[in-house]
């Protein structure tokens, strides 16, 4: 039972959880829009305006920040610091570092956006920043670790919940793939370049090792955490076995770490370090199986609240694509299949169907699910959870699809000979053959990205409203004391 | 401590580290019923948080 009866909004630190929170919704309609306008330059090139302050190159790490870090990042930290007080009944370590993470973290988001705008990156995908916007993120990073230890340590319940050991492993392996990824020399104090501490493929190893990482702990296992605590909150039920819950803590924060070198077969890389990771790719299939199967089956019984709550809809959907793209995950990191896929937009698909189906999905629902709850009132209308559900469904569905035809075509035109060995297709052609899916990939997003401005509208009305209730509250407070 | 640097006994070695790492924990999640019941009992926690929201809380899966 709970150790204080103090109610929640007091006993616990909510300012800093709304503020993430409204900040994740405004990062993921920026990010999203963004990622929108690049799919639509793709799609119809003249978008570039033949300014490179518009052009592709540009524009594609503003959107991978906006989403993964502004709206992925801003999500994980409201909820963490949702789940970690709630959980341990305790309330946030250190109050004045709690507030730096905030403000630090959005500086960090919109100057790696404004950097990017103006040409500055690393070329390292997904650490595109510059090394001093690096240093601010890991100054952010070891303040949100403290906080999150120090309030672990301050818990008046004995047992640490499962969700808060996914956190605290994204958190502790965000840190070292930053810190190691990041190995840099600048050129001068003043210039914003630097040469990374590896070279050739030894850097590329790195680099991979920090990449599929990333996805590994920050767009999977963060995410479990928020499922672990959502899902079964949200339904009123324990999740379905906490024993599998353990065991699916272990072997993924194992595995993960030995798979990055799947994304360089056939390199210069010895063969034998992606066979490796190929391996261990494989074998991570048992772990993520069996977490979405603890999550769905935490519905168990109960599965008609899939007919009646939406953001339960939202949290399943999520556990479905959880499963898909851990399922197509391995599948690519197998040689024959890479020697196809790579470097054709079934990665792109990929990478699409774990970001938006899985990541951004449990992210809504758990949102749904605390932003009444921090507000103190309901949401302002459950019909358009409901139209978000279907617009962001159907987006992704149209996005995968899309790439899956493009990325296999084009995989298949590249390898294409004719009778007398020479390449059947030239690139170009291969290019102007994915027009029609590019087309279909940029209406997808705009399914999506209307979804998402639907939360947007959706929340600001449940936040107005909570706001005025507790107007309403302290002026009546007021009048009956005087 | 040269030899152990061999890749040939390295591997090997590291792969009975791990798998043994694996059983252990295998054991001590599933070798007890009375450990076993609990930790079954901390899936609860998040329905235990002080709530003063109206989810209605069905605990048929424990």
């Amino acid at each position: 039972m709970s150790a204080t009866t103090l109610a929640a909004a007091e006993q616990y630190d909510y300012e800093i959880i709304k503020k993430f929170s409204v900040m994740a919704i405004v990062w993921a309609v920026v990010g999203m829009a963004v990622g929108l306008y690049i799919a639509s330059e793709l799609a119809w090139p003249f978008l570039n305006f033949d300014s490179p302050y518009f052009s592709f190159g540009r524009f594609r790490p503003v959107h991978t920040g906006a989403v993964i870090f502004g709206f992925g990042g801003s999500a994980l930290f409201a909820t963490s610091y949702y789940v970690v007080q709630r959980t341990c009944q305790a309330r946030l370590f250190a109050p004045g570092l709690v507030s730096f993470t905030f403000w630090g973290w959005q500086a960090v988001i919109v100057l790696a956006a404004i950097s990017y705008v103006l040409g500055y990156s690393q070329g390292r995908e997904y650490a595109e920043m510059e090394w001093p916007i690096d240093i601010l993120i890991e100054l952010v990073w070891v303040s949100y670790m403290a906080i999150y230890i120090g309030t672990l340590m301050k818990r008046k319940q004995p047992h640490i919940y499962v969700a808060n050991w996914f956190y605290l492993a994204f958190i502790l392996a965000t840190a070292l793939l930053h810190t190691f990824n990041n190995l840099a020399v600048p050129v001068n104090l003043f210039s914003m370049k630097s040469y990374s501490l590896f070279s050739g493929v030894q850097d590329a190893m790195v680099q991979w090792w920090y990449g599929h990482n990333a996805v590994g702990f920050f767009l999977t296992a963060a995410f479990l955490g928020m499922m672990y605590y959502f899902v079964p909150k949200h339904a009123g039920r324990p999740v379905y076995s906490y024993r599998l819950s353990i065991v699916h803590f272990w072997a993924l924060s194992f595995m993960y770490m030995w798979v990055g070198t799947h994304h360089l077969h056939w390199t210069a890389l010895p063969d034998w370090a992606s066979t490796l990771g190929a391996t261990f790719s494989i074998m991570l299939l048992l772990p993520s199986w069996g977490g979405m199967i603890n999550g769905i089956m935490t519905l168990s019984g109960a599965w008609d609240k899939l007919r009646t709550d939406p953001i339960m809809r939202f949290m399943i959907v999520a556990l479905s694509f959880y499963g898909m793209s851990t399922f197509e995950g391995p599948l690519m990191a197998l040689k024959d299949v890479n020697a196809l896929s790579h470097y054709t937009d079934w990665t792109v698909g990929h990478v699409h169907s774990g970001a938006l189906g899985w990541v951004a999905m449990i992210s809504f629902g758990s949102m749904y699910h605390m932003i009444p709850r921090l507000w103190k009132t309901e949401m302002y209308s459950v019909k358009l959870i409901n139209i978000h559900f279907w617009l962001a469904t159907i987006g992704v569905l149209l996005y995968i699809t899309a790439m899956w035809i493009s990325g296999i075509s084009q995989g298949l035109m590249w390898r294409a000979f004719d009778d007398y060995g020479n390449l059947q297709y030239s690139f170009v052609e291969s290019v102007a053959a994915m027009h029609p899916f590019y087309v279909m990939r940029a209406i997808g997003g705009m399914f999506f990205l209307s979804g998402m401005l639907t939360m947007a509208y959706n929340v600001f009305q449940t936040i107005r409203q909570g706001v005025r209730a507790a107007e309403v509250e302290s002026v009546r407070a007021a009048t009956a004391t005087a | 401590m040269g030899w152990l640097a061999d890749p040939e006994i390295a591997k090997p070695i590291g792969m009975l580290i791990f798998f043994i790492t694996f059983c252990l924990i295998l054991f001590w999640v599933y070798g007890s019923r009375k450990r076993g019941e609990k930790l079954e009992e901390y899936k609860n926690i998040p329905l235990h948080d002080d709530d003063d929201d109206e989810v209605k809380k069905d605990k048929s899966n424990g």
